[in-house]
C-alpha cells in the first residue's frame, strides 16, 4: 500500500485525488451547506426546485443501481415512482394514514412491482428489457388513468394530506418538507454507498462490464440483477410518496415516458457507475427548464442537443470514467511498480 | 335472432378491416425499426419523431398545392433526407469513435426530442386537419362497407412492403445490406462501404416512415408534432413482437397489434386500447423472449 501511495504521490495527482484527501471535510462542509440552505437562500420558489432536485437525485441514484452499475436499460423508471406516489397517496387519503407509514408502505409495493417485473424479464437482453420495461410503465399508466374507482381516473388525486411530524404540519413554507426530502437523500445516498462497495456492489459492476465472464466466475447473474430492481424499484417508491406528499396532488400524467427519459438522462448525464453524479446530473437537468425561461420553446431542442453532444464528446457522463479508489491489494504483496 | 347474429358477425368482420387497416401502417413504421436494428444492432428511438415530420411535409406540400401523389413523392425525399442526416451528423460519428451501444440509444432520444420540438416550433402545436385521402366513396366486400380511404391504405401499404422486400433480397445494394446484418466487419473486407449502407437504410427508414405518417393523417383527418410518439412505441413492441430485425416479423407483429387493439377498443372499451400493445408484447416475450420469428441469439465469449 505505502508504494502504491508513493507512487501516486511521485506522479502527477488528478484535482479529485487531491480532493480525496479531504473528502471527509468537503463532505462536512456540504452536509452543512445543505442543512443551512433554506436560511441562506430564503426563497420559496429556489426552495422548491431545491426540494425537485433532490426528488431527482433519489430517483437517479435508484435507477442508477440498476443501469449506471449493473448496465441493465431501463426506460419505464417512471412506472415505480408512480407507484409509490399512488399507493402512499391513496392510503392516506383514503384511510388518513400519517405519511409516515404510508411512504414504506408505498416503497414496499413499489419494491414488490419491481420484483413481480423482474422475475421474469430479467432474463431478457438489451432491447428486450428496455422495451419491455417501457411497456410496464406505459401499462402502469393505463391502469392509473382507468380504474377510476380507486385511482380517480384522469382527474387524479388532490388534496393529499401534508406530512405531520409530532404535530408539526410539514410544508416547504416551514421547510418542513426540505428537511424531510433531504433525511430521504441522505438515507439513500449511504443505502447506495453502501450497496456499490460491498461483494454485492462488485458483483454488479461484474455482470455490468462483462456477464459471460461474470456467469463463469459463478455470479448468478439473474439473482443480482432482480435483487438491484427490487432496491431500484424501492427508492424511486419512497421518491413518488415524498412528491405526492409535497405537491398533493396527482395524476396519471405526472409520470410519462418523458419521466422516464429524465430519470435515464440524469443517470447518463452525471455518468453511469458515480453516486456524485446522479446529484450532478438532476441539479443540471431540474435547474436547466428554470433557467432557460428566456429561450423559451427552444429549451426542449437544447435539452435534444445537450444529449446528442454529451453523447458524442463525452458519453461516460460528467463525472463518470475516474476509477476513484485503486484496488487495495493484499497486505504483504508487491506491487510492481515498473 | 339471425339478424342479432348476422349484425354480430358484421361488427367482427368491421372491427377486422380496422385493425388490418390500422396494423399495417404499424408494420410499416415497424419495418422502419427493423430494418436499423437489423443493421446496427440500435432502437432507433426518433422514428416516431420521424414519422411525423413526415406528416407535417405532407401537409406542407398539399397544402402548397402540389396535388396529393407529387406532395407525398416530395415528402418522402425529404424525410428520406433527414433520415440520411441524422445518420450522418449524429450516429456516424459514435460509430467512428466506437460508442457503446446505450450512447447511441441515448443519441436517438436526444435527435427525437429536437425534432419534435423543431417541428412545434415550426408548425405550432396545436393539431392541424389533414385532408382525408384517396375518397371515392365506400365498397361493399364480405358484406361490409369498407372505405375506399381503408383500402387505399391497405394496398399501397401492401405494395410498399412487397417493393421493400424486393429491395433487400433482389439489388445489390440489399445483397450489402443483409450482408453488413449479418457480419459487418467482414462485408467490410469484402468491399462493401459499410457506412454508404446504412445510410441507404436510414434513408429507407425515412420513406416509409414519410408514408406512414401521410397515410395515417390522411386516414384520421389530423396532423400534430406529438403524433409520432404513441404509434412509434406501438410499431416498436410491432417490431420486438415479431422478431425485430426480420422484416416479415414486424408485418405479422404489426397486423397482431393492430387488430387486437382495435378489437380491445371494441370489447373492452377505447381507454384500455393503448395499453393492449404492450401487454401482448410482454405476455410474448416472456414465453419466446426473441419475439415470434426471432432466431436464438447465440452468445459468443
Amino acid at each position: 500500500m505505502d508504494d502504491l501511495r508513493r507512487l501516486i504521490k511521485e506522479n502527477r495527482i488528478p484535482l479529485y485525488r487531491k480532493m480525496d484527501q479531504y473528502r471527509h471535510y468537503i463532505i462536512a462542509g456540504l452536509l452543512l451547506l445543505l442543512l443551512a440552505l433554506p436560511y441562506l437562500l430564503n426563497s420559496q420558489y429556489i426552495m422548491r426546485i431545491i426540494i425537485m432536485i433532490c426528488v431527482y437525485s433519489i430517483l437517479g441514484m435508484s435507477l442508477g443501481l440498476i443501469t449506471g452499475y449493473t448496465g441493465q436499460t431501463s426506460l419505464g423508471h417512471a412506472a415505480f415512482y408512480a407507484i409509490g406516489a399512488y399507493t402512499s397517496a391513496i392510503i392516506s387519503v383514503t384511510y388518513g394514514v400519517s405519511f409516515f407509514i404510508t411512504a414504506p408502505i408505498a416503497a414496499c409495493v413499489a419494491a414488490l412491482m419491481g420484483l413481480l417485473l423482474g422475475l421474469p424479464t430479467l432474463r431478457l437482453s438489451g432491447t428486450y428489457l428496455a422495451i419491455t420495461t417501457l411497456g410496464f410503465a406505459e401499462v402502469v399508466r393505463m391502469i392509473f388513468l382507468n380504474w377510476e374507482r380507486v385511482t380517480n381516473g384522469p382527474l387524479g388525486i388532490s388534496r393529499i394530506p401534508r406530512p405531520v411530524f409530532f404535530g408539526i404540519e410539514l410544508t416547504i413554507a416551514n421547510n418542513g418538507m426540505y428537511y424531510l426530502v433531504l433525511a430521504f437523500l441522505l438515507l439513500t445516498t449511504l443505502v447506495m454507498h453502501f450497496i456499490v462497495r460491498s461483494k454485492f456492489g462488485r458483483a454488479l459492476t461484474a455482470i455490468r462490464d462483462d456477464e459471460v465472464a461474470a456467469v463463469m466466475m459463478g455470479v448468478r447473474t439473474t439473482y443480482y440483477k432482480i435483487i438491484a430492481f427490487v432496491v431500484g424499484a424501492f427508492f424511486a417508491g419512497l421518491a413518488g410518496a415524498f412528491y405526492a406528499h409535497m405537491i398533493r396532488f396527482i395524476d396519471p400524467n405526472t409520470f410519462t415516458f418523458d419521466t422516464s427519459i429524465l430519470i435515464l438522462s440524469i443517470v447518463i448525464l452525471g455518468g453511469m457507475g458515480t453516486i456524485k453524479g446522479m446529484f450532478l446530473g438532476a441539479i443540471l437537468l431540474i435547474s436547466f427548464p428554470e433557467l432557460l425561461r428566456f429561450v423559451q420553446e427552444y429549451r426542449f431542442v437544447l435539452y435534444g442537443l445537450i444529449l446528442v453532444l454529451m453523447m458524442r464528446f463525452r458519453p461516460q457522463g460528467l463525472l463518470g470514467g475516474q476509477q476513484k479508489t485503486d484496488y487495495a491489494f493484499p497486505k504483504g504483496m508487491k506491487v510492481d511498480n515498473q | 335472432m339471425v339478424t342479432k347474429k348476422r349484425w354480430g358477425e358484421r361488427m367482427v368482420m368491421e372491427q377486422l378491416i380496422n385493425g388490418l387497416t390500422i396494423g399495417i401502417i404499424y408494420a410499416l413504421i415497424a419495418v422502419g425499426y427493423s430494418l436499423v436494428f437489423g443493421i446496427l444492432r440500435l432502437v432507433n428511438f426518433s422514428h416516431g419523431s420521424v414519422y411525423a415530420f413526415g406528416a407535417h411535409m405532407s401537409l406542407l406540400f398539399i397544402s402548397m398545392e402540389f396535388g396529393i401523389v407529387p406532395a407525398i413523392i416530395a415528402s418522402m425525399i425529404f424525410t428520406g433526407m433527414l433520415g440520411i442526416a441524422i445518420d450522418k451528423l449524429s450516429l456516424e460519428p459514435l460509430r467512428m469513435k466506437g460508442s457503446k451501444p446505450i450512447a447511441a440509444l441515448i443519441t436517438t432520444i436526444g435527435i427525437s426530442y429536437i425534432i419534435q420540438n423543431m417541428l412545434m416550433i415550426v408548425f405550432g402545436s396545436e393539431t392541424k386537419s389533414f385532408p382525408r385521402l384517396f375518397n371515392y366513396g365506400t365498397v361493399r366486400i364480405f358484406g361490409v362497407n369498407v372505405g375506399s380511404t381503408q383500402i387505399a391504405i391497405f394496398f399501397i401499404s401492401l405494395v410498399l412492403l412487397v417493393a421493400l422486400t424486393a429491395i433487400i433480397h433482389y439489388t445489390k445494394v440489399g445483397l450489402a445490406m443483409r450482408g453488413v446484418e449479418q457480419n459487418a466487419k467482414a462485408s467490410y473486407l469484402m468491399g462493401i462501404n459499410v457506412n454508404r449502407v446504412v445510410t441507404f437504410t436510414f434513408f429507407l427508414g425515412g420513406v416509409s416512415a414519410a408514408i406512414a405518417g401521410t397515410l395515417v393523417s390522411g386516414y384520421y383527418q389530423m396532423v400534430s408534432p406529438g403524433m409520432g410518439f404513441m404509434p412509434g412505441l406501438k410499431a416498436f413492441s410491432a417490431a420486438v413482437l415479431g422478431g425485430i430485425g426480420i422484416l416479415y416479423g414486424s408485418v405479422i407483429g404489426g397486423l397482431v397489434v393492430g387488430i387486437s387493439e382495435t378489437f380491445a377498443a371494441t370489447y373492452l372499451g377505447g381507454s384500455y386500447r393503448d395499453a393492449v400493445a404492450f401487454i401482448i408484447l410482454i405476455l410474448v416475450l416472456l414465453v419466446r423472449p426473441n419475439g415470434l420469428f426471432g432466431k436464438k441469439g447465440i452468445k459468443k465469449v
